[in-house]
């Protein structure tokens, strides 16, 4: 199996489902004669030409609603956002019209159509470039959401999202980009709404998605030699959301953490939390911690910065306090 | 469907019931709620409630008849409905004790304190869980919460998962120590509960209880009505140590004579005040009054065996012996050490009354945290009463006897007063129990006190 | 400008005489010229009706009236194919009859009624008809303007000859979304025509209160050809657009017209007609002369193509076909309480949830 950088697994995912269907096209800022902002799109505009590759204005709502009036008469656009920051512009036409259309017309529009780009904080961006806005987007039935944190995720994910009948918003990891990782060639497709067990352990369940997964696997590795077995569980899509999978890990482990990138109020964690205790109470010996983003705006300054984000030893404690051991 | 009536637990300590009389009889219709029978347990008589509704099909256990708690008395059903094998069934398989709906569901008023001689109260003896002291201490020292939090605490806490785990392997969380945050009773205590001592305790943090003090005698925030102590090491195997050497309590006794001189010319004062009330007071309420106000000043003596923890009550609940027709109950004077003398008189002459009749409530008679028995009046000098677990000592009284004694060389005759005090010596110490009884013979030697 | 275009009086409303020399009724049929008041006087009574059900209690939510554009809805969508996009805001109700939405499904729709044409899910806001490519009532300013430039980036995607035209109000021009819009339709050269009903007030707002400019000069900036056409004069709008929709057909690239009209009703049947914006005064003396169906009556009464008896037959045709329309309303199914969770989403594989109120446990 070939190993492929995130960022070559997206493109293969680009290319491969551009060339089966003609009625996938790509648009976005930079995508084309430039090769993307993050390279995602890098050689497409050669092979597939300007129309099929298409460099837009910085008009986020107009580009944005322009791929949802072409997905009302049956294209398959992709639009990038350069950053998920940036989508926040056009998220009047993601929630206004690509995720009720189908509905307000009573059922005779439907959207298949992808909102992609990177998602979450770099290094130091600061406020505006380093935002995890994965819960806006879930919050609003319509819309599905995913979130890859591998190469492999991530090609397989894509591939079914521009497959998808609906408007599909995945949410990729700014810093993923450059990892590598095994990727199937060919026809990979991870179906939406089927979470990934990225690491098995009896002992507490850490469940994340995105790039916040390596995270997790990290403090798994820590807390292995502490003599914790940690369950890493990869959501992967956030809506649809693969309740069963997360219920069975905590009927299991009987206790959970919820680790994200995003803030904490009414983030995703948020939902998971509600649902587990909905749905898995009897089988929790603890409540449900979060490990989130600090609840402020990004800061920049360096130190700072790593104050607000979560890391291995905040997921490790509240691995701890979940087993009662801290 | 149809409805099988048991033989309730109607009293905290009832193992069986007798049948007084049948308010239904077969054939009645029956209503969920109805009082379908009185009962006589082992205190007072009772009524049974009907759990379901249908006709009254069969009555199993005749009018005086007695049956253990859990067997079927009575069977309510639909009026075609086979109840055949229900009512061969009956008395094959009496449903446990624990089943019954007193003492499943724990103690509901929210201060009870678990009865003496209930199943619950006598489980930690025989199986105490040590395993979680260190954590035990730990919590202990943020809050009154520590150790067994459903009694006299508002909730019992434990995870749900601890919850499930203990249901289904028949664990009673009442006696399982929580080592969680504030007490909780997560599910590695249920586990420990059920494979006995030492399973689970944490490495980390058993530390910890050497650094516990015993607390001075008064409790940390208003309100707090007692708190469970951890058990020292050296507490513990006292503990292991006496129940071996005599088992169940390791009792031991303390006898002081009491000078009753001024308390009997107390009385006489306090009696003329009161005749225009047509009132009056005894001995024995001095002798109660005194008790608990010595009790406020030594909580340590106001204690509770619990099997890994002792339970120091701050609130004075005093069990007053009183012999009835067939035997002995003990009304409850509740907070006694908060209430007059004149008081305490009217409430025990009350409540012994309707001890005698059989018409007190359980909640009348249990719940206690020390008990005094007087027999006084039989002429009895001086006895030794035998304590009333989980309670850690009881206080017998003998009668005032004119005896000669010798005073800055003279002989004079004094009414004198003999008290002896059982203690179970896993709570309380020979110097524990003596500086109570000193501070006792000094109330009731300058009755005085008991105004301060 | 291209010739054929009609120069209107560039302030305040259009006069509706044309020059005297040139007659309005010339190169229309007889029965053409009937089918337009025809059309108008079924959009008028279809609103009165709507007026009606909607004080009745029989309609609910936001409810906007297009009385006093009906010269608008007939002469823009007129000249439209069938498979032309439309797409529109949410004072549409006449523009999805226009376009061949049946009277019945719409009136169904407001009604909230299962047979309505949108299942009842939609309302008076978002009027679809898919078999007539009109692609919706839209209910946020402007929000539809990206979409109708989608419809036309899509045209142009499959090397197609259809049109995309695209209804606003005249306050629509101030949103980021029509700017973005036009910019990307001139510079990818999209066939969209771009339509400003300017019925002079955004809600209870005169639009020369909030515009530094005209509407008409609103596309300047991005060489985009504008127009300005008196839509209450029915006859010379749908020439107008006649003549537009044939240059955008043959690769013209967008266009951008100013409909002048105005609105005899409150921008919403819960909100007053006249008041603190614009005077009683004024509303009345646009209804009396700047009816876009009188002003069609009285020419065909002058050329002797109506009669006053022909005229009421008429009026009862249509008042015949609303009514039937609101008896279907309202006799129409309530949608079954099982629709709530249709067309959410029109893929559910067997992995996940969607939901999350309980439904799926």
């Amino acid at each position: 199996m070939p190993e492929l950088t995130y960022r070559e697994a997206l493109n293969e995912a680009l290319l491969e489902e551009m060339e089966r269907d003609d009625c996938v096209f790509l648009m976005g800022e930079e995508v084309a004669e430039y090769d993307g902002a993050y390279k995602v799109s890098k050689g497409l505009l050669d092979r597939f030409g300007d129309l099929r590759v298409v460099d837009t204005p910085i008009s986020e709502l107009g580009f944005a609603g322009l791929s949802v009036g072409a997905a009302m008469v049956g294209l398959r656009p992709v639009v990038e956002f350069m950053t998920f920051n940036f989508s926040v512009l056009a998220l009047d036409q993601v929630l206004h019209s690509a995720a009720k259309m189908l509905y307000m017309s009573g059922g005779q529009f439907n959207i298949p159509m992808v909102f992609r780009g990177p998602t979450g904080a770099a290094l130091q961006l600061a406020a505006q470039h380093s935002q995890a806005l994965e819960s806006w987007y879930a919050h609003a039935p319509g819309i599905k959401v995913v979130a890859p944190g591998t190469p492999a995720d991530a090609k397989g994910l894509l591939k079914s999202a521009i497959r998808d009948d609906d408007p599909v918003v995945v949410m990729e990891g700014e810093l993923l980009y450059n990892i590598r990782g095994e990727v199937p060639e060919g026809e990979h497709l991870v179906p939406l709404g089927l979470a990934d067990l990225k690491r098995e352990g009896d002992d507490v369940s850490i469940i994340t998605h995105g790039k916040m997964v390596h995270l997790a696997l990290q403090a798994a590795g820590r807390l292995q030699r502490e003599g914790v077995e940690a369950e890493v569980l990869d959501l992967r899509s956030l809506r649809p959301l693969d309740v069963e999978a997360v219920l069975a890990s905590v009927r299991k482990t009987n206790r959970a953490i919820y680790l994200e990138e995003g803030w904490p109020y009414a983030g995703i964690g948020a939902q998971l939390v509600a649902t587990i205790q909905e749905e898995a109470f009897d089988h929790l010996d603890a409540p449900v911690l979060r490990v989130t983003q600090a609840d402020v705006p990004m800061p920049y300054a360096k130190n700072l910065e790593q104050l607000a984000k979560p890391n291995v030893e905040r997921v490790v404690d509240a691995c701890r306090r979940v087993l009662y051991r801290d | 469907m149809a409805t099988k009536v048991h033989m309730e637990a109607l009293s905290p300590t009832m193992e069986e019931g007798q049948l007084v009389r049948w308010l239904k009889a077969e054939g009645d219709s029956i209503a969920n709620g109805d009082i379908i029978a009185e009962i006589e347990t082992d205190k007072a008589t009772m009524e049974l409630v009907a759990r379901g509704e249908g006709i009254l099909r069969k009555v199993l256990l005749g009018e005086g008849g007695t049956a253990p708690v859990g067997e079927v008395i009575a069977v309510i059903a639909g009026a075609d409905e086979e109840i055949g094998e229900l009512v061969g069934a009956a008395g094959d398989s009496p449903e446990p004790v624990a089943d019954s709906p007193v003492s499943a569901d724990g103690p509901k008023s929210a201060r009870g304190p678990t009865t003496p001689g209930s199943p619950v109260a006598s489980a930690p003896a025989e199986d105490p869980p040590t395993a979680t002291v260190g954590e035990a201490a730990q919590v202990g020292a943020e809050s009154e919460e520590a150790g067994l939090p459903d009694q006299g605490g508002e909730r019992l806490k434990a995870s749900p998962l601890a919850r499930r785990l203990a249901e289904e392997n028949g664990v009673d969380l009442r006696t399982v120590p929580g080592s969680g945050p504030g007490g909780r009773i997560v599910v590695r205590d249920v586990e420990a509960a059920k494979v006995g001592a030492g399973a689970a305790v944490p490495p980390a943090t058993v530390g910890t209880t050497e650094a516990q003090p015993w607390h001075p005698g008064v409790p940390s925030e208003p309100g707090v009505d007692f708190e469970d102590l951890p058990l020292s090491q050296m507490r513990k195997t006292i503990a292991k140590r006496l129940v071996e050497s005599l088992s169940p309590v390791p009792h031991f006794f303390l006898r002081i004579t009491v000078d009753m001189t001024r308390t009997l010319a107390a009385r006489k004062r306090v009696n003329a005040l009161l005749e225009a009330q047509g009132d009056k007071v005894s001995i024995n309420d001095f002798v109660l009054k005194s008790v608990a106000g010595a009790l406020g000043r030594h909580p340590e003596a106001n204690a509770q065996w619990m099997g890994d923890a002792v339970r120091r009550h701050y609130r004075v609940h005093l069990g007053v012996a009183v012999a009835v027709e067939d035997g002995l109950i003990t009304p409850v004077i509740r907070d006694a050490n908060q209430k007059g003398l004149a008081q305490i008189s009217r409430e025990i002459r009350e409540l012994a009354g309707r001890g005698r009749e059989k018409k007190l409530q359980p909640e009348e008679y249990t719940g206690s945290t020390f008990s005094v028995s007087n027999l006084g009046m039989f002429g009895i000098h001086e006895f030794t009463g035998v304590i009333n677990p989980p309670e850690a000592s009881i206080l017998a009284v003998g009668a005032i006897e004119e005896t000669p004694v010798a005073e800055d060389g003279q002989v004079v005759v004094r009414p004198l007063m003999k008290v002896t005090m059982s203690c179970d010596h896993r709570v309380i110490d020979g110097a524990t129990g003596a500086r109570f009884l000193q501070t006792l013979k000094e109330m009731l030697e300058e009755p005085a006190a008991i105004l301060v | 400008m291209e010739s054929g275009m009609a120069q209107a009086n560039m302030s305040g409303i259009p006069e509706h005489q044309n020059d005297p020399f040139d007659d309005p009724l010339k190169g229309f049929s007889e029965e053409e010229l009937l089918g337009f008041l025809r059309q108008m006087l079924l959009f008028r009574r279809f609103e009165e009706k709507a007026e009606e059900g909607y004080a009745i209690g029989k309609i609910g939510g936001f409810c906007h009236l297009h009385i006093g554009q009906e010269g608008s809805a007939a002469g823009c969508i007129g000249p439209l194919r069938p498979d032309d996009y439309l797409v529109t805001a949410y004072r549409e109700h006449t523009q999805a009859l226009a376009k061949g939405v049946g009277p019945k499904q719409v009136m169904a729709e407001l009604y909230g009624r299962a047979s309505g044409s949108s299942s009842g899910k939609g309302g008076s806001m978002h009027i679809f008809g898919v078999d007539q490519a009109f692609m919706g009532g839209h209910g946020i300013v402007g929000g539809q303007v990206p979409l109708a430039t989608g419809m036309g980036w899509a045209i142009k995607y499959r090397g197609e000859d259809r049109v995309a035209m695209c209804f606003m109000g005249e306050a629509a021009v101030n949103q980021g979304a029509f700017h973005e819009s036009l910019n990307m339709a001139a510079i990818w050269q999209l066939p969209v025509i771009f339509v400003v009903e300017n019925n002079e007030y955004g809600m209870g707002t005169a639009f020369r209160r909030v515009s530094a400019t005209k509407v008409e000069e609103r596309s300047a900036a991005y060489h985009i050809p504008a127009s300005v056409v008196n839509g209450q004069e029915v006859l010379e709008t749908f020439r107008h657009f006649e003549e537009l929709v044939k240059e955008v057909r043959e690769g013209g690239g967008p266009r951008f017209v100013e409909v002048r009209t105005y609105r005899f009703r409150g921008h919403s049947m819960s909100d007053p007609v006249s008041g603190t914006y614009r005077s009683k005064n004024e509303v009345s003396e646009q209804t009396e002369k700047n009816d876009p169906i009188k002003i069609l009556r009285d020419r065909l009464f002058e050329a002797d193509v109506l009669s006053q008896e022909a005229l009421e037959v008429m009026d009862q045709e249509v008042r015949a076909l609303v009514s039937e329309a609101a008896e279907f309303a309202d006799a129409a199914p309530l949608p079954d309480p099982s629709e709530l969770y249709t067309n959410v989403y029109s893929q559910i594989n067997e992995h996940g949830r969607l939901f999350f109120d309980g439904r799926d446990r």
